[in-house]
């Protein structure tokens, strides 16, 4: 589990009252349990980014506590661990792969860490066959597509057997098809470990566990997709767009009050509820 | 490996077997090659270095223009070297005009010189053309790493070639990115003087600095959360290893230079 506990941030070093309000973070309280699918909302500049720097250590708060398992990012003792259980995987593809081919660079975390030689080649195999890359093992990563690219990083976070994969913004940059791609891959996984998903985009919002929108530096609502989602009148005040299937079904519900209980998240949903 | 992609440095993909020998034993035959050159004075021991270099060449598959190609950044230099050793050289002068002579000494030293000289230019090709950047990056980390000991930062230097490498195409890219960019915005870079052509580059390196800093920042921070922190008690998935052919290459080479180096000093 991941624990933050009334976490405040902002950049700089002073703490007097101009600082504070250029907050990042605003006492966030958050947890991210094992082995769910959560993902987090917000528009630009809303603190995301920030929060997930908080989640292995690149970042400290200013005031609270960040816990790993019950390790604090503080300690410098335990702050490779802490790495090693929390991957990130960032927005830029380009800019987080650091090998000449697919291959080492997954195996460049597990170097890292020190393992034996043995291991490293099957940790790499298995890292790649989960996000499907195996095949283009001896390619440069220059020559990849830019979700091929967002797999190979995943894949280079998984092979050093994380609790938690959090992915900062990781599709978007991306297109719809390199995002699909990645969303495929996040779907395969959500079994194994817990994926941590932060997003502006609400369609990659629907299938999760648990949705948190974050505004202004402060988490302002969290729950079940459908939850939040109904909470149409604040979503917009969130600078989030709803799910265009969502957003469709109360275009209909204004001409057929009598439809829809609740608001539908998928197309299958959509078309369940419209054939009953 | 690099075939498919951008070729970088003067590299050609081939599989023969000098391409297969480990880079490291490679490196050490090239260093002590050139060492050797410098020792030998005499015609018969270059005779036998051009016989052993050829025949190097046809095991590593590659055509004997494209070798010699590389000394043409250096025809000045080979020339300018003749010219001095043949003007410079006192001795039994055969051709006199003015204060130029030309001395048989000086024809036998500046051949011999410019033959040196190339068999130099020709052997070091010989080892960039049939080795990867890769390879060479590692080869060289592993035999700088002896001298960690002494502060020397061998990993970090091979870590520094190994990113260098991986970010030429992306930069390349880039860079092409924003130039075709700039042109829209009509940006013209053929126009005016060298330093008005100097000056009209500025909109494409400023960018391409200014991204490439953030993108080592991004990097960085990347590196860290994979846990790098240095090359210390760190592993590697590829690792050297000598084989069979590498220990031939070097017993052969090596005989043939301590051969040459004795037979020059006795």
């Amino acid at each position: 589990m991941i624990e933050f506990k009334r976490v405040d941030f902002w950049y700089g070093e002073e703490s007097g009252p101009e600082a504070r309000n250029e907050e990042i973070l605003r006492e966030v309280d958050l947890e991210i349990p094992q082995g769910k699918f959560m993902v987090l909302l917000g528009r630009n500049g809303s603190g995301k980014s920030t929060l997930a720097k908080h989640t292995n250590g690149l970042l400290l708060p200013k005031s609270g506590e960040v816990m790993v398992d019950g390790m604090n990012t503080r300690d410098e003792d335990s702050i490779w661990e802490i790495r090693r259980r929390v991957g990130l995987v960032f927005q830029n593809p380009d800019n987080q792969i650091i090998a000449t081919t697919v291959e080492e660079d997954v195996a460049f975390g597990p170097e890292n860490l020190g393992l034996p030689r043995e291991e490293i080649i099957t940790r790499v195999e298995e890292a790649l066959n989960l996000v499907g890359m195996a095949e283009y093992r001896n390619k440069e990563p220059h020559l990849l597509s830019g979700g091929q690219k967002q797999r190979v990083a995943i894949a280079g976070v998984l092979a050093m057997h994380p609790e938690y994969l959090i992915l900062d913004e990781a599709t978007s940059m991306l297109d719809p098809e390199g995002r699909e791609e990645l969303m495929k891959v996040i779907a395969n996984l959500r079994e194994k470990i817990a994926v941590f998903h932060i997003t502006h985009n609400v369609e990659e919002a629907t299938e999760a566990d648990e949705v948190l929108v974050m505004d202004k530096g402060r988490i302002v609502a969290r729950g079940k997709p459908r939850e939040v989602f109904s909470q149409v009148g604040k979503i917009e005040e969130w600078g989030l767009e709803l799910p265009q299937v969502t957003e469709t079904a109360l275009l209909i519900k204004k001409q057929f009050p009598s439809l829809f209980g609740a608001l539908p998240l998928s197309p299958q949903e959509l078309v369940g509820e419209l054939c009953s | 490996m690099w075939g498919r992609g951008l070729v970088v440095g003067q590299y050609v993909p081939l599989d023969s077997p000098i391409h297969r020998l480990d880079p490291r034993v490679k490196i050490v035959f090239v260093g002590v090659s050139i060492i050797d050159l410098f020792i030998l004075q005499d015609w018969f021991s270059f005779l036998l270095w051009g016989i052993a270099l050829i025949s190097l060449v046809s095991l590593s598959h590659l055509s004997f223009g494209y070798l010699l190609r590389s000394l043409r950044p250096l025809l000045f230099l080979l020339l300018l070297t003749m010219v001095l050793h043949l003007f410079f050289t006192p001795g039994e002068y055969i051709w006199e005009y003015g204060f130029l002579h030309i001395s048989r000494e000086g024809i036998s030293k500046g051949f011999l010189i410019v033959v040196r000289l190339c068999l130099l230019i020709l052997v070091t090709s010989l080892l960039t053309l049939t080795t990867s950047p890769v390879e060479l990056t590692d080869g060289m980390e592993y035999l700088l790493s002896p001298f960690k000991k002494w502060g020397f930062p061998a990993h970090e230097l091979a870590m520094m070639m190994t990113i260098a490498l991986r970010f030429i195409p992306t930069l390349l890219e880039e860079a092409d990115r924003i130039l075709k960019a700039q042109m829209a915005r009509g940006m013209n870079l053929d126009s005016g003087g060298i330093i008005q052509r100097a000056k009209n580059l500025i909109p494409l390196l400023v960018p391409l600095f200014v991204n490439s800093f953030k993108r080592a920042d991004e990097l960085a921070i990347a590196m860290e959360s994979r846990c790098y922190r240095g090359g210390k008690g760190r592993t590697r998935l590829r690792v050297l290893e000598l084989t069979s052919s590498d220990y031939y290459f070097l017993a052969l080479s090596f005989s043939f230079i301590v051969f040459l180096s004795l037979r020059s000093f006795l």
